[in-house]
């Protein structure tokens, strides 16, 4: 049965600087595939600086689980494997030779492939690290066998690029995507679409799957609260789920037989002068792509990804690698005279201690200003207003603070990520870093149960 | 304001960890984060902030304890000039007032400030603002008669014993302010009953007792109307007296969210219960007073709304809240009534909801872990 669910509990923050509904298509020679992305992959190289790579080239696989492997996303030469503290694996950095040659990784319909063949293909052609599960948001286990996949359709965070406008002529790569994916559960597949934003027939008229309404403010997009009012995850299940991008390149790797990292992408927020969105290869350097958009010298922040959950990055800094969405928004590094006092009016709060309240439609232009300094847990009843599960927020993060394992793992671990507390921690008085928190907990419990 | 910025960023230096005053770090802290909102940004997690933070929340509280600060200071001049049979201008008045109950305020921030720029700096931590809000609490809750060197140790006591040695705002069980107070209750019985205490400077022949304490001893027929009570015009600690100066500051905490509804509803809601309750049983006169004069008589509505409300000693789950406001609204009424040591309880009813706060959340908790183990066991 296909499910309408009212979420009611969020937030949506109005934010400038809004894509404009256009593609332009923009090409870079610098390409990356950036291992901080794979979350709890520890990265082994297959490759030296200065080798020839095709797209579908393993690049470097897990330590942990050698059939995990990671590929390029574009033809050409290794040019450097940049490293951090402790020699930390940062940045395949891949010069590409503009001929986008795939390996050949063979057509197969994707209506008769047995799970088998489905696997296989997968991995081998690094598609596979689009599959993520929960409990621990991670690259899937292809050993697992989960009780359902779950695809949101839609991106509720500030800023989001429109899921219906990005995936709208990729109709048959989609449905080819999700009749793969039906090998891979003897569970059932869901996509979830938003009761008014999502129009798209791409999405509406999916055969195969169960399609289940949200409505209400983000969060409802988040794929971990559309799991939690669907089918939750207890301890010892799993489920995985993916975006819908990540759809279309599973069905285009089976129609055409070859690793396309292509996709649309939305470079958002007050920091660029005309936001709209880019047709790009994944792990591309954004610098080619503000390069007209925002002045050099501007104290703004890149974004890979959105303003709540995404990572900073520099100007020269590449696309993650699940993120199809560029924010540029100002840096707060200024002092704000006796702010906490006065009426501020151009600052955005929930509490009405502000007035931000008195115009719910007016969209602001906020900057990256802490708005204040680190403090002990104070407020209590504000998390829950903007966290749609029945889970107590506060009394989880204080459970993992101290370790406490049982504690953790009976207030709900199993069902959230990082990016479900985001808005927590956006409107947190105290200024705790809760997704920190999360995936410290998440890695606490991972350790333990693996 | 450049000016002042600059000045602050030259001198910085001498203040951080090798400079000349080193040993003063969190209280420059304090003091520059005061006068400007740091230029601290993110760097993980969500790249932006609600602009509310810790100074934004206790300001708010501070501006809804104004309307009964102003009240008590006018109160103690008017409750003065009554007892000696005088009456003069609405200026006089308060003057008098203010003049009486400005050096309170001034001791407690003062003391109370001195012990947290200490602590914070031993712990190399960020001063916290907790106690802007519970330096102002304190003076609205004592008689305006009090010794300040009484009232100094009473806010050392609470500091220290009732927050610090737990580890400061957000750890500590019970309520500061009232820890004080009820550390001058038992340390100083005599300074802090009695019908002497409640006016400043009383003439001896005028009765100066609270309404709470004529209840308690039966003189019925003395008890000021319900309109006096909910206006405020009776003797009584400073910021207390008046129910209205009170609701005023309870819409202000409403509107902005940073009290609960949940337990200030809830407590109003537990003493009327506990009203209707003993006129069902209506064994003396103390039980068939009307339930809503409990309401309006001692502490019970400053409790309601600016003491129980306190985030970190209430309940912190929102079902939590609801039986922790009840249960103070209860107890306090059932002191009054029939304790006949106590006539007010207010206090001793949030303290001990304080102490057991921790422990309706445990249950509330634990129904919501209950739920999900059952739904592992449904599929099982």
């Amino acid at each position: 049965m296909s499910k309408d669910v009212k979420i009611k509990r969020g937030l949506d923050i109005k934010l400038l600087g809004e894509a404009q509904k256009t593609v332009s298509q923009v090409t870079s020679k610098n390409f990356a595939i950036k291992p901080p992305d794979f979350v709890g992959v520890f990265p082994k190289l297959l490759v030296k600086e200065g080798d020839t790579v095709k797209a579908g080239t393993p690049v470097f696989f897990d330590k942990y689980r050698d059939n995990i492997i990671f590929t390029s996303p574009v033809s050409g030469k290794v040019e450097e494997v940049h490293r951090g503290a402790k020699r930390k694996m940062l940045e395949v950095r891949i010069t590409a030779d503009g001929n986008q040659d795939s390996v050949d990784f063979g057509k197969a319909d994707p209506g008769s492939v047995t799970k088998e063949v489905v696997i296989e293909k997968l991995l081998k052609s690094g598609v596979w690290a689009n599959i993520r599960q929960r409990p621990y948001s991670v690259i899937a286990n292809p050993e697992h066998s989960p009780k359902a996949i779950f695809i949101s359709a839609f991106d509720s965070s500030p800023l989001a690029p429109d899921c219906s406008f990005i995936i709208e002529k990729e109709a048959k790569a989609f449905q080819a995507g999700i009749d793969i994916l039906k090998k891979l559960t003897p569970g059932k597949v869901h996509l979830n679409v938003h009761t008014e934003k999502t129009k798209s027939p791409v999405f509406l008229n999916t055969k195969g799957v169960e399609i289940n309404k949200f409505s209400g403010p983000h969060p409802s997009g988040n794929v971990g609260i559309q799991i939690h009012h669907i089918d939750p995850v207890s301890k010892g299940e799993i489920v995985w789920y993916l975006n819908p991008q990540s759809v279309v390149m599973i069905g285009k790797l089976f129609l055409e037989g070859r690793y396309d990292g292509s996709r649309i992408i939305a470079l958002t927020g007050s920091g660029v002068k005309d936001p709209k969105y880019y047709k790009v290869i994944a792990g591309i350097s954004i610098s080619d792509i503000v390069e007209n958009q925002v002045g050099k010298s501007d104290n703004v922040r890149y974004i890979s990804g959105n303003v709540l959950t995404g990572d900073k990055i520099d100007r020269d800094g590449y696309l993650g690698f699940y993120n199809n969405h560029i924010t540029v928004i100002p840096e707060g590094n200024h002092f704000d005279f006796l702010g906490w006092a006065l009426p501020r009016l151009k600052k955005y709060s929930v509490s009405k201690s502000y007035f931000s309240w008195l115009t719910p439609n007016r969209k602001y232009n906020l900057d990256t200003n802490l708005n204040g300094g680190h403090r002990a847990f104070v407020l209590t009843g504000l998390y829950e207003k903007v966290f749609p599960m029945d889970i107590y927020p506060m009394q989880l993060l204080k459970a993992i603070i101290v370790k406490d394992l049982d504690m953790i793992e009976n207030l709900g671990i199993y069902e959230v990520d990082e990016e479900d507390f985001a808005l927590c921690e956006f409107v947190d008085p105290s200024k705790t870093e809760m997704q920190s928190i999360v995936r410290e907990g998440l890695d606490f419990i991972r350790k333990e149960m693996e | 304001m450049k000016a002042l910025r600059n000045y602050i960023d030259k001198i910085k230096p001498q203040f951080q960890k090798g400079g000349k005053f080193e040993k003063l770090e969190s209280t420059f802290e304090a003091f520059e984060t005061f006068l400007f909102v740091p230029d601290k940004v993110t760097f993980k997690g969500s790249h932006i902030r609600d602009a509310m933070d810790m100074k934004r929340m206790m300001i708010v509280v501070v501006v809804a304890l104004i309307p009964a600060l102003l009240f008590g200071m006018w109160n103690v001049g008017f409750q003065h000039y009554l007892s000696h049979g005088e009456s003069i201008g609405f200026w006089d008045t308060f003057w008098f007032g203010f003049l009486k109950v400005l050096p309170v305020i001034i001791v407690s921030y003062v003391v109370g400030l001195g012990i947290e720029f200490a602590f914070a700096q031993m712990r190399g931590h960020e001063v916290n603002e907790g106690y802007l809000v519970t330096g102002m609490l304190i003076p609205l809750i004592v008689p305006p008669d009090i010794p300040l060197w009484m009232l100094a140790i009473a806010i050392v006591f609470a500091v220290i014993i009732g927050k610090e040695v737990f580890g400061g705002t957000g750890m500590n069980i019970l309520n500061p302010a009232l820890t004080a107070r009820a550390f001058l209750f038992f340390a100083y019985p005599q300074d802090m009953s009695g019908d002497k205490v409640w006016i400043f400077d009383k003439a001896d022949a005028y009765s100066g007792a609270t309404p709470l304490g004529n209840a308690l001893v039966g003189n019925f027929d003395k008890l000021p109307s319900w309109h006096d009570m909910f206006f405020g015009f009776i003797p009584g600690s400073v910021g207390e007296t008046s129910t209205l100066a009170i609701l005023i500051g309870a819409v202000i905490l409403l509107i902005t969210g940073i009290a609960s509804w949940r337990v200030m509803f809830s407590v109003f809601i537990g003493g009327y219960l506990m009203g209707l309750i003993f006129n069902w049983a209506g064994s003396n006169e103390y039980m068939n007073l009307p339930p809503y004069y409990h309401l309006v008589m001692g502490g019970f509505a400053f409790g309601a709304v600016f003491m129980a409300t306190d985030p970190v000693t209430a309940a912190q789950t929102n079902k939590g809240k609801i039986i922790y406001g009840l249960f103070i609204g209860m107890i306090a009424v059932l002191i009054r009534v029939v304790n006949p040591a106590y006539p007010e309880g207010m206090m001793l009813a949030i303290l001990l909801m304080n102490v057991f706060a921790p422990l309706i959340d445990h249950y509330v908790i634990e129904s919501n872990i209950k739920k999900r183990l059952k739904r592992v066991k449904v599929k099982v």
